[in-house]
Protein backbone atom coordinates (compact mmCIF):
# COMPACT_ATOMS: atom_id res chain seq x y z
CA UNK A 1 0.00 0.00 0.00
CA UNK A 2 2.63 2.80 0.90
CA UNK A 3 5.28 2.43 -2.35
CA UNK A 4 2.07 1.19 -4.78
CA UNK A 5 1.83 4.49 -6.37
CA UNK A 6 5.63 5.46 -6.07
CA UNK A 7 6.58 4.29 -9.67
CA UNK A 8 4.59 6.97 -11.49
CA UNK A 9 5.81 10.39 -9.25
CA UNK A 10 9.13 12.24 -10.16
CA UNK A 11 11.38 12.53 -7.70
CA UNK A 12 10.64 14.48 -4.83
CA UNK A 13 7.14 15.03 -6.07
CA UNK A 14 4.16 13.74 -3.25
CA UNK A 15 1.43 11.42 -4.16
CA UNK A 16 -1.95 13.27 -3.50
CA UNK A 17 -3.98 11.98 -0.20
CA UNK A 18 -5.99 9.04 -0.24
CA UNK A 19 -8.20 9.67 2.62
CA UNK A 20 -11.86 7.79 1.82
CA UNK A 21 -11.35 4.43 3.69
CA UNK A 22 -10.19 6.58 6.95
CA UNK A 23 -13.28 9.11 6.73
CA UNK A 24 -15.99 6.05 6.08
CA UNK A 25 -14.43 4.28 9.22
CA UNK A 26 -14.33 7.16 11.31
CA UNK A 27 -18.19 7.48 10.78
CA UNK A 28 -18.74 3.78 11.31
CA UNK A 29 -17.98 4.61 14.46
CA UNK A 30 -19.29 7.71 15.14
CA UNK A 31 -22.72 6.04 13.92
CA UNK A 32 -22.00 2.82 16.08
CA UNK A 33 -21.51 4.96 19.17
CA UNK A 34 -24.66 7.07 18.34
CA UNK A 35 -26.55 3.71 18.38
CA UNK A 36 -25.30 2.75 21.64
CA UNK A 37 -27.08 6.56 23.15
CA UNK A 38 -29.95 5.70 21.95
CA UNK A 39 -29.97 1.98 23.86
CA UNK A 40 -28.88 4.16 26.82
CA UNK A 41 -31.65 6.47 26.98
CA UNK A 42 -35.05 4.56 25.18
CA UNK A 43 -34.48 0.83 26.38
CA UNK A 44 -34.59 -0.46 30.24
CA UNK A 45 -31.38 -1.79 31.81
CA UNK A 46 -30.83 -5.12 31.57
CA UNK A 47 -29.00 -8.18 30.43
CA UNK A 48 -29.92 -7.69 26.92
CA UNK A 49 -29.32 -4.18 26.42
CA UNK A 50 -26.10 -5.17 28.10
CA UNK A 51 -25.67 -7.39 25.48
CA UNK A 52 -26.04 -5.32 22.84
CA UNK A 53 -23.41 -2.90 24.55
CA UNK A 54 -21.06 -5.82 24.37
CA UNK A 55 -21.72 -6.80 20.94
CA UNK A 56 -21.72 -3.03 19.28
CA UNK A 57 -17.94 -2.75 21.29
CA UNK A 58 -16.53 -5.95 19.80
CA UNK A 59 -17.88 -4.69 16.47
CA UNK A 60 -15.97 -0.30 17.47
CA UNK A 61 -13.10 -2.29 18.12
CA UNK A 62 -13.12 -4.36 14.83
CA UNK A 63 -12.84 -1.46 13.15
CA UNK A 64 -10.31 0.52 15.12
CA UNK A 65 -8.13 -2.76 15.35
CA UNK A 66 -8.44 -3.91 11.74
CA UNK A 67 -8.72 -0.29 9.74
CA UNK A 68 -7.04 2.33 11.82
CA UNK A 69 -4.63 -0.26 13.17
CA UNK A 70 -4.07 -2.18 9.58
CA UNK A 71 -4.84 -5.84 11.37
CA UNK A 72 -6.89 -6.75 9.04
CA UNK A 73 -4.18 -6.12 6.17
CA UNK A 74 -1.54 -8.23 7.87
CA UNK A 75 -0.16 -11.68 7.27
CA UNK A 76 -2.19 -14.40 9.36
CA UNK A 77 0.24 -15.42 11.72
CA UNK A 78 0.12 -11.94 12.93
CA UNK A 79 -3.47 -11.69 13.24
CA UNK A 80 -4.08 -14.84 15.06
CA UNK A 81 -0.56 -13.94 17.59
CA UNK A 82 -3.08 -11.19 18.46
CA UNK A 83 -6.53 -12.33 18.62
CA UNK A 84 -5.81 -15.71 20.31
CA UNK A 85 -4.04 -14.30 23.40
CA UNK A 86 -7.18 -12.14 23.75
CA UNK A 87 -9.58 -14.87 23.44
CA UNK A 88 -8.43 -16.15 27.10
CA UNK A 89 -9.43 -13.17 27.96
CA UNK A 90 -12.77 -13.57 27.05
CA UNK A 91 -12.70 -16.40 29.38
CA UNK A 92 -11.46 -14.44 32.53
CA UNK A 93 -14.29 -12.05 32.19
CA UNK A 94 -16.67 -15.06 32.31
CA UNK A 95 -15.01 -16.96 35.27
CA UNK A 96 -15.17 -13.97 37.09
CA UNK A 97 -18.17 -12.71 36.94
CA UNK A 98 -19.85 -16.04 37.73
CA UNK A 99 -17.60 -15.98 40.34
CA UNK A 100 -18.99 -12.17 41.70
CA UNK A 101 -22.47 -13.65 41.03
CA UNK A 102 -21.56 -16.35 43.89
CA UNK A 103 -19.86 -13.91 46.06
CA UNK A 104 -23.22 -11.69 45.98
CA UNK A 105 -25.48 -14.60 46.41
CA UNK A 106 -24.94 -14.97 50.45
CA UNK A 107 -22.04 -17.38 51.01
CA UNK A 108 -19.33 -14.82 50.60
CA UNK A 109 -20.37 -11.54 51.37
CA UNK A 110 -16.76 -9.96 52.41
CA UNK A 111 -17.18 -7.77 50.18
CA UNK A 112 -20.39 -6.33 51.40
CA UNK A 113 -19.32 -5.82 54.21
CA UNK B 1 19.64 -3.62 0.28
CA UNK B 2 22.72 -5.44 0.10
CA UNK B 3 22.78 -9.35 0.31
CA UNK B 4 21.71 -11.36 3.31
CA UNK B 5 24.22 -12.24 5.28
CA UNK B 6 24.57 -15.25 8.09
CA UNK B 7 25.93 -13.59 10.84
CA UNK B 8 26.85 -9.20 11.77
CA UNK B 9 29.89 -9.47 9.52
CA UNK B 10 32.74 -6.57 10.96
CA UNK B 11 32.24 -5.41 7.43
CA UNK B 12 28.42 -5.01 8.02
CA UNK B 13 28.65 -3.62 10.98
CA UNK B 14 30.94 -0.94 9.86
CA UNK B 15 28.57 0.24 7.09
CA UNK B 16 25.73 0.73 9.35
CA UNK B 17 24.20 3.73 10.67
CA UNK B 18 21.08 4.15 12.64
CA UNK B 19 19.43 5.26 9.92
CA UNK B 20 19.60 2.22 8.00
CA UNK B 21 18.25 -1.05 9.69
CA UNK B 22 20.22 -3.88 8.91
CA UNK B 23 18.64 -5.95 6.72
CA UNK B 24 20.66 -9.41 7.13
CA UNK B 25 19.19 -12.90 7.83
CA UNK B 26 20.33 -12.82 11.24
CA UNK B 27 20.28 -9.22 11.86
CA UNK B 28 16.60 -9.09 11.56
CA UNK B 29 16.18 -8.84 8.04
CA UNK B 30 14.08 -12.03 8.05
CA UNK B 31 10.29 -11.17 8.54
CA UNK B 32 8.50 -13.97 8.77
CA UNK B 33 5.17 -11.58 10.01
CA UNK B 34 5.89 -9.19 7.12
CA UNK B 35 5.95 -6.62 10.22
CA UNK B 36 9.36 -4.85 10.98
CA UNK B 37 10.69 -5.47 14.18
CA UNK B 38 9.75 -1.89 15.35
CA UNK B 39 6.12 -2.36 14.99
CA UNK B 40 6.20 -5.95 15.98
CA UNK B 41 7.47 -5.04 19.31
CA UNK B 42 4.68 -2.34 19.20
CA UNK B 43 2.01 -5.31 18.50
CA UNK B 44 3.35 -7.45 21.61
CA UNK B 45 4.11 -4.63 24.16
CA UNK B 46 0.23 -3.38 23.55
CA UNK B 47 -0.72 -7.27 23.68
CA UNK B 48 0.47 -7.35 27.05
CA UNK B 49 -0.80 -3.73 27.70
CA UNK B 50 -4.13 -5.44 26.93
CA UNK B 51 -3.90 -7.89 29.43
CA UNK B 52 -3.30 -5.18 32.15
CA UNK B 53 -6.28 -3.57 30.72
CA UNK B 54 -8.26 -6.79 31.22
CA UNK B 55 -7.64 -7.37 34.35
CA UNK B 56 -8.96 -3.74 35.77
CA UNK B 57 -11.95 -4.37 33.53
CA UNK B 58 -12.10 -8.17 34.48
CA UNK B 59 -12.26 -7.21 38.21
CA UNK B 60 -14.80 -4.22 38.03
CA UNK B 61 -16.97 -6.91 36.44
CA UNK B 62 -16.12 -9.11 39.30
CA UNK B 63 -16.25 -6.36 42.51
CA UNK B 64 -20.09 -5.23 40.55
CA UNK B 65 -21.32 -8.33 40.29
CA UNK B 66 -20.41 -9.13 44.27
CA UNK B 67 -22.47 -5.58 45.03
CA UNK B 68 -26.41 -5.50 44.91
CA UNK B 69 -27.90 -4.02 41.85
CA UNK B 70 -30.28 -1.18 42.25
CA UNK B 71 -33.56 -2.70 41.41
CA UNK B 72 -35.87 0.38 40.88
CA UNK B 73 -36.16 2.82 38.03
CA UNK B 74 -33.65 5.00 36.72
CA UNK B 75 -36.31 8.28 38.21
CA UNK B 76 -36.34 6.90 41.45
CA UNK B 77 -32.80 6.37 41.74
CA UNK B 78 -30.89 7.98 44.83
CA UNK B 79 -27.17 7.66 46.00
CA UNK B 80 -26.74 4.48 48.08
CA UNK B 81 -23.99 2.18 49.56
CA UNK B 82 -26.69 -0.26 49.70
CA UNK B 83 -26.69 -1.24 45.75
CA UNK B 84 -24.37 -0.57 42.83
CA UNK B 85 -25.11 2.91 41.17
CA UNK B 86 -26.27 3.53 38.07
CA UNK B 87 -23.89 5.33 36.00
CA UNK B 88 -26.00 7.84 33.85
CA UNK B 89 -26.70 9.05 37.71
CA UNK B 90 -23.38 9.81 38.45
CA UNK B 91 -21.96 11.11 35.37
CA UNK B 92 -24.31 13.22 34.25
CA UNK B 93 -22.69 16.74 34.90
CA UNK B 94 -21.00 18.56 32.24
CA UNK B 95 -18.89 22.53 32.39
CA UNK B 96 -20.51 25.42 33.41
CA UNK B 97 -24.10 23.94 33.31
CA UNK B 98 -24.32 23.56 37.38
CA UNK B 99 -26.76 21.38 38.70
CA UNK B 100 -28.25 20.33 35.15
CA UNK B 101 -28.86 16.99 34.60
CA UNK B 102 -27.14 15.64 31.71
CA UNK B 103 -26.29 12.19 31.62
CA UNK B 104 -23.13 10.60 30.31
CA UNK B 105 -22.63 14.20 28.28
CA UNK B 106 -19.54 14.84 28.79
CA UNK B 107 -18.51 11.36 28.60
CA UNK B 108 -19.71 11.70 24.65
CA UNK B 109 -17.94 14.75 24.05
CA UNK B 110 -14.92 12.94 25.56
CA UNK B 111 -15.74 9.62 23.43
CA UNK B 112 -15.80 12.23 19.99
CA UNK B 113 -12.26 13.84 21.15
CA UNK B 114 -10.96 10.82 21.63
CA UNK B 115 -12.32 9.11 18.20
CA UNK B 116 -11.37 12.36 16.45
CA UNK B 117 -7.85 12.15 17.65
CA UNK B 118 -7.76 8.84 15.75
CA UNK B 119 -8.31 9.75 13.00
CA UNK B 120 -6.37 12.36 12.42
CA UNK B 121 -3.64 9.64 14.27
CA UNK B 122 -4.31 7.80 10.76
CA UNK B 123 -4.09 10.51 8.84
CA UNK B 124 -0.77 11.28 9.66
CA UNK B 125 0.44 7.50 9.32
CA UNK B 126 -1.67 8.14 5.74
CA UNK B 127 0.92 11.06 5.19
CA UNK B 128 3.92 9.33 6.24
CA UNK B 129 3.11 6.64 3.74
CA UNK B 130 3.33 9.47 1.01
CA UNK B 131 6.74 10.80 3.09
CA UNK B 132 4.56 14.40 3.20
CA UNK B 133 6.20 15.88 5.79
CA UNK B 134 4.12 19.12 5.61
CA UNK B 135 1.37 16.72 6.19
CA UNK B 136 2.61 14.33 8.87
CA UNK B 137 3.29 17.55 11.10
CA UNK B 138 -0.19 19.07 10.34
CA UNK B 139 -1.90 16.12 11.39
CA UNK B 140 0.30 15.01 14.22
CA UNK B 141 -0.06 18.54 15.56
CA UNK B 142 -3.97 17.91 15.47
CA UNK B 143 -3.88 14.23 17.66
CA UNK B 144 -1.39 16.02 19.79
CA UNK B 145 -3.97 18.92 20.52
CA UNK B 146 -7.08 16.07 20.67
CA UNK B 147 -5.21 14.23 23.03
CA UNK B 148 -4.54 17.32 25.13
CA UNK B 149 -8.49 18.06 24.97
CA UNK B 150 -9.20 14.61 26.42
CA UNK B 151 -6.67 14.56 29.08
CA UNK B 152 -8.13 18.05 29.95
CA UNK B 153 -11.63 17.00 30.11
CA UNK B 154 -10.37 14.18 31.87
CA UNK B 155 -8.85 16.52 34.72
CA UNK B 156 -12.07 18.01 34.95
CA UNK B 157 -14.39 14.63 35.18
CA UNK B 158 -12.11 13.41 38.20
CA UNK B 159 -12.72 17.06 39.98
CA UNK B 160 -15.97 16.94 39.78
CA UNK B 161 -16.11 13.33 41.02
CA UNK B 162 -13.84 14.21 44.17
CA UNK B 163 -15.65 17.35 44.94
CA UNK B 164 -19.04 16.42 44.28
CA UNK B 165 -21.68 18.87 43.31
CA UNK B 166 -24.77 17.57 44.44
CA UNK B 167 -26.55 16.81 48.00
CA UNK B 168 -23.96 14.36 49.14
CA UNK B 169 -24.89 11.58 50.65
CA UNK B 170 -25.42 11.20 54.84
CA UNK B 171 -23.17 8.93 56.86
CA UNK B 172 -23.65 6.70 59.60
CA UNK B 173 -22.41 9.10 62.54
CA UNK B 174 -24.85 12.12 60.79
CA UNK B 175 -22.19 14.05 58.81
CA UNK B 176 -22.82 14.53 54.88
CA UNK B 177 -19.92 13.36 52.69
CA UNK B 178 -19.29 15.28 49.44
CA UNK B 179 -17.90 13.28 46.72
CA UNK B 180 -15.16 10.65 46.54
CA UNK B 181 -12.00 9.37 47.73
CA UNK B 182 -10.38 5.94 47.91
CA UNK B 183 -12.43 5.82 51.44
CA UNK B 184 -15.58 7.55 50.94
CA UNK B 185 -17.54 7.46 48.35
CA UNK B 186 -20.88 9.68 48.13
CA UNK B 187 -22.22 7.77 45.34
CA UNK B 188 -22.35 4.38 46.39
CA UNK B 189 -20.19 1.40 47.42
CA UNK B 190 -16.19 2.50 48.05
CA UNK B 191 -14.99 0.62 45.60
CA UNK B 192 -17.02 2.33 42.66
CA UNK B 193 -15.02 4.90 43.68
CA UNK B 194 -11.82 3.06 43.26
CA UNK B 195 -12.17 1.10 40.34
CA UNK B 196 -12.77 4.55 38.65
CA UNK B 197 -9.75 6.32 40.14
CA UNK B 198 -7.75 3.37 39.07
CA UNK B 199 -9.44 2.40 35.50
CA UNK B 200 -9.57 5.88 34.27
CA UNK B 201 -6.57 6.82 35.74
CA UNK B 202 -4.42 4.16 34.41
CA UNK B 203 -6.06 5.04 30.88
CA UNK B 204 -5.66 8.65 31.17
CA UNK B 205 -1.90 8.09 31.83
CA UNK B 206 -1.26 5.85 28.86
CA UNK B 207 -2.69 9.00 26.97
CA UNK B 208 -0.39 11.28 28.90
CA UNK B 209 2.61 9.29 27.77
CA UNK B 210 1.17 8.70 24.29
CA UNK B 211 0.99 13.03 23.91
CA UNK B 212 4.60 12.99 25.09
CA UNK B 213 5.70 10.40 22.29
CA UNK B 214 3.84 12.17 20.31
CA UNK B 215 5.84 15.75 21.02
CA UNK B 216 8.60 13.36 20.29
CA UNK B 217 8.05 12.48 17.11
CA UNK B 218 6.37 15.64 15.83
CA UNK B 219 9.78 17.45 17.13
CA UNK B 220 11.69 14.47 15.00
CA UNK B 221 9.06 15.36 12.05
CA UNK B 222 10.23 18.98 12.09
CA UNK B 223 13.61 18.26 12.19
CA UNK B 224 13.45 15.99 8.83
CA UNK B 225 14.37 13.04 11.07
CA UNK B 226 12.00 10.39 9.23
CA UNK B 227 12.83 12.64 6.06
CA UNK B 228 16.33 11.63 6.15
CA UNK B 229 16.21 8.32 7.22
CA UNK B 230 13.83 7.55 3.67
CA UNK B 231 10.46 6.45 6.12
CA UNK B 232 7.97 7.42 8.73
CA UNK B 233 8.01 4.20 10.15
CA UNK B 234 7.86 5.64 13.64
CA UNK B 235 4.97 7.98 12.81
CA UNK B 236 3.01 4.14 12.33
CA UNK B 237 4.28 2.81 15.48
CA UNK B 238 3.34 5.70 17.57
CA UNK B 239 -0.19 5.40 15.86
CA UNK B 240 -0.38 1.51 17.04
CA UNK B 241 -0.17 2.88 20.53
CA UNK B 242 -2.69 5.52 19.73
CA UNK B 243 -4.81 3.31 18.47
CA UNK B 244 -4.95 1.18 21.22
CA UNK B 245 -5.21 4.02 23.69
CA UNK B 246 -8.71 4.94 21.74
CA UNK B 247 -9.41 0.84 21.79
CA UNK B 248 -9.31 0.85 25.68
CA UNK B 249 -11.39 3.68 26.17
CA UNK B 250 -13.88 1.82 23.82
CA UNK B 251 -14.15 -0.72 26.01
CA UNK B 252 -13.56 2.01 29.53
CA UNK B 253 -16.91 3.47 27.92
CA UNK B 254 -18.86 0.53 27.45
CA UNK B 255 -17.75 -1.26 30.92
CA UNK B 256 -18.08 1.80 32.78
CA UNK B 257 -20.44 4.22 31.89
CA UNK B 258 -23.01 2.29 29.63
CA UNK B 259 -23.68 -0.72 30.91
Amino acid sequence: MAHSHDHDLAPGEIAPANTGHIWKTFWVLVGITAVEFVFVFFMAAGSMRNAIFIVLTIFKAFFIVGEFMHLKHEVKGLIWSILIPMGLVVWLVVALVTEGSFLSSGVGTMLNR
Amino acid sequence: MHAPTLNPTPDSLTTQTLEAPRTGTWDGGNEPLKASYGKLMMWFFLLSDAFSFSAFLTAYGLIRHAHPAYQGTSAAFKFSQAYWPIPDRVFNAFPFAGEADLPLAFVALMTMILIFSSVTMVLAVEAGHRRDREDVQKWLMWTILFGSAFVGSQAWEWTHFIHGAHHGSALVEGTTFFGANLAQNQYGPVLFADLFFFITGFHGTHVTSGIIMLIIVFLNTVNGTYERRGHYEMVEKIGLYWHFVDLVWVFVFTFFYLV
